[in-house]
């Protein structure tokens, strides 16, 4: 049996790891830097999905993408959770974990969506409660994911990334940059996606998402951008990827395609791409340290 | 200015009711902005619930075509959304709803395919257990009619009065054209997942009551007695057998 990994997750491209994908993997163990799972989905007691999860923990590295813990949530945090997310943290090693900020539940009812919050003064000391009980009940740093929104509340005092950089600076967890909903949200409120890429603070994002989104549009005909995770990522937002890759160094990055999933050629040619993005920023820093005359020619 | 708390509850019941207004603290950047905006999350909180159903329910679905599953599943969610993160235990009570969900009436054994569809993604899902083997059975139990079983945990038993396994393998396969022959008697069904693989066989007369005594924790005389009120000269060593075959029994406890 081969040695399971513990270090950090590489700075390459991971997918979402699908049932539907399972025996592709474990026939052809493809050249892929890492997987990524729902924690949620794991959360059964035995079965298949143990199985498989265990060989493929087996032969490359794991991240664990919690999406029903509601951080952004009003009140306090489900301890039945976080205590089922922590079984299956030292049950599965993974290198990373991250969360949303969003909620999904309320009283009793789990809504099985990310849903937005107002970014004030209340709602960041709560935020912030919740990611230090988080990173106290794992033992850990958890990432922390910026969300892709549809509305806006007229009660928001601040900036998103001026509330991440802010929850950041409390808590000390580190940052998930998802491009695609960057791009979602600056076409749904009207902002420039690219000044919010250029003022994240890079140096605290330890992964980064890439998906694609469906287009619809506004009653007045404008855009509306949907995050569905149904298709290729989109050209604008490969190009927005590349823009936030030159900021942050090359950074893990994963390929979310959940809904209508593809044939594994399709999603690890997504990969590849992602790959090849990395690498070009890996040679674009040493031409221009080149051009800068950090280097002598000879 | 609501606080989170209320924001949040007002926010939560405008999503699960379509009929709601659309919480008044969000932006309204333009006319109908705020409720087309809306009604993204609306359609994406039930669209995700009906299509986590749709998955687990594919026969049902079948059964019925897709916009009438589609309908039935919303009805469902709006009655019954779900209380955990935990998707996976999301649809436990759809059997019963269908079999009160008055226009469903038309199809009756709708509901116990249901059932049927559940116990086999509850099997999927539950803890794993090594079966006992034939050998260690024998060794263990004996002769001892007093001896009491330890079933797999995955095992489940559906009944019905309906041909419920036949209905369920038929609706499964369509579009291979075998003439379908569909018994007139009700079938029950013994669902267990001995290693990966959920296996679902079709029970003997009286070994549905067999299995569930055993489950409720009686012995094997107890347990084959109450399966003889159900049908005469009910066969304890063939049903222990089958059960045994099928990697249904985890443990051996003697009864004191
Ligand atoms: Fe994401």
């Amino acid at each position: 049996m081969a040695q399971r990994q513990t270090g950090p997750i590489p700075p390459r491209a991971g997918v979402g790891l699908k049932p539907q994908h399972y025996r592709d993997i474990l026939d052809a163990e493809p050249d892929i830097g890492w997987f990524e799972i729902h924690a949620e989905n794991y959360m059964g007691e035995g079965g298949p999905p143990h199985a498989y999860l265990t060989a493929v923990r087996e032969r490359y590295p794991l991240s664990l993408h919690g999406v029903g813990l509601s951080i952004g949530g009003s009140g306090p945090l489900d301890k039945d959770h976080l205590a089922r997310l922590k079984a299956l943290a030292d049950r599965y090693e993974p290198a990373l974990f991250s969360e949303h900020l969003a909620w999904s539940s309320h009283d009793t009812v789990y809504l099985n969506d990310l849903l937005p919050l107002p970014y004030t003064e209340a709602t960041l000391a709560t935020v912030c409660g919740h990611i230090d009980e988080v990173q106290e009940a794992l033992g850990r740093q958890m990432l922390l994911e910026n969300p892709s929104t549809y509305v806006a509340f007229a009660a928001t005092s601040m900036s998103e990334v001026e509330f991440l950089r802010e929850i950041v600076r409390r808590t000390g967890c580190g940052l998930l940059l998802d491009v695609n909903n960057v791009f979602v949200q600056a076409a749904n409120h009207g902002f420039d996606a690219a000044a919010y890429v250029d003022g994240f603070p890079a140096e605290h994002v330890g992964e980064i998402h890439l998906g694609g989104h469906a287009e619809d549009a506004d009653d007045d005909g404008s855009a509306l951008l949907i995050d569905d995770h149904g298709r290729e990522v989109a050209d604008p937002v490969w190009a927005l990827y590349a823009r936030a890759l030159a900021r942050t160094g090359p950074t893990p990055t994963l390929i979310e395609w959940d809904n209508d999933v593809p044939a594994w050629a399709t999603l690890f040619a997504e990969a590849r791409r992602a790959d090849a993005v990395i690498a070009d920023t890996v040679w674009s820093d040493a031409l221009s340290a080149d051009q800068h005359g950090s280097c002598v020619a000879v | 200015m609501p606080g989170p708390s209320e924001l949040e509850a007002d926010f939560a019941r405008a999503v699960l009711d379509a009929k709601a207004d659309v919480p008044a603290p969000l932006v309204r950047e333009a006319p109908g902005v705020p409720a087309r905006r809306f009604g993204v999350y609306r359609n994406n909180v039930y669209a995700s619930l009906i299509d986590a159903l749709a998955a687990r329910f594919p026969v049902t679905a079948r059964l019925v075509g897709d916009a009438f599953f589609r309908a039935m599943a919303r009805a469902y969610a709006e009655t019954a959304p779900p209380n955990s993160p935990v998707l996976l235990r999301y649809g436990m009570g759809f059997a019963d709803f269908i079999a009160s969900f008055p226009p469903a009436g038309p199809v009756p054994y709708l509901a116990d395919v249901a059932r049927l569809e559940w116990a086999w993604h509850a099997a999927y899902h539950a803890a794993d257990a090594a079966p006992l083997p034939l050998e260690a059975l024998a060794e263990a139990v004996g002769d001892a009619a007093s001896a009491t079983l330890t079933l797999h945990p995955t095992l489940h038993v559906v009944r019905s009065v309906y041909p419920v396994i036949t209905i369920w393998h038929l609706a499964a396969r369509e579009g291979e054209d075998e003439p379908a022959r569909i018994p007139a008697d009700g079938e029950d069904a013994l669902v267990v997942r001995p290693k990966l693989d959920v296996e679902v066989r079709r029970l003997p007369a009286g070994g549905a009551a067999f299995v569930l005594a055993l489950k409720s924790g009686a012995c094997l005389e107890q347990a084959a007695e109450q399966a003889a009120q159900e049908v005469a000269g009910f066969d304890l060593e063939a049903n222990l057998a089958g059960l045994v075959v099928s990697g249904a029994i985890v443990g051996v406890g003697a009864e004191p």
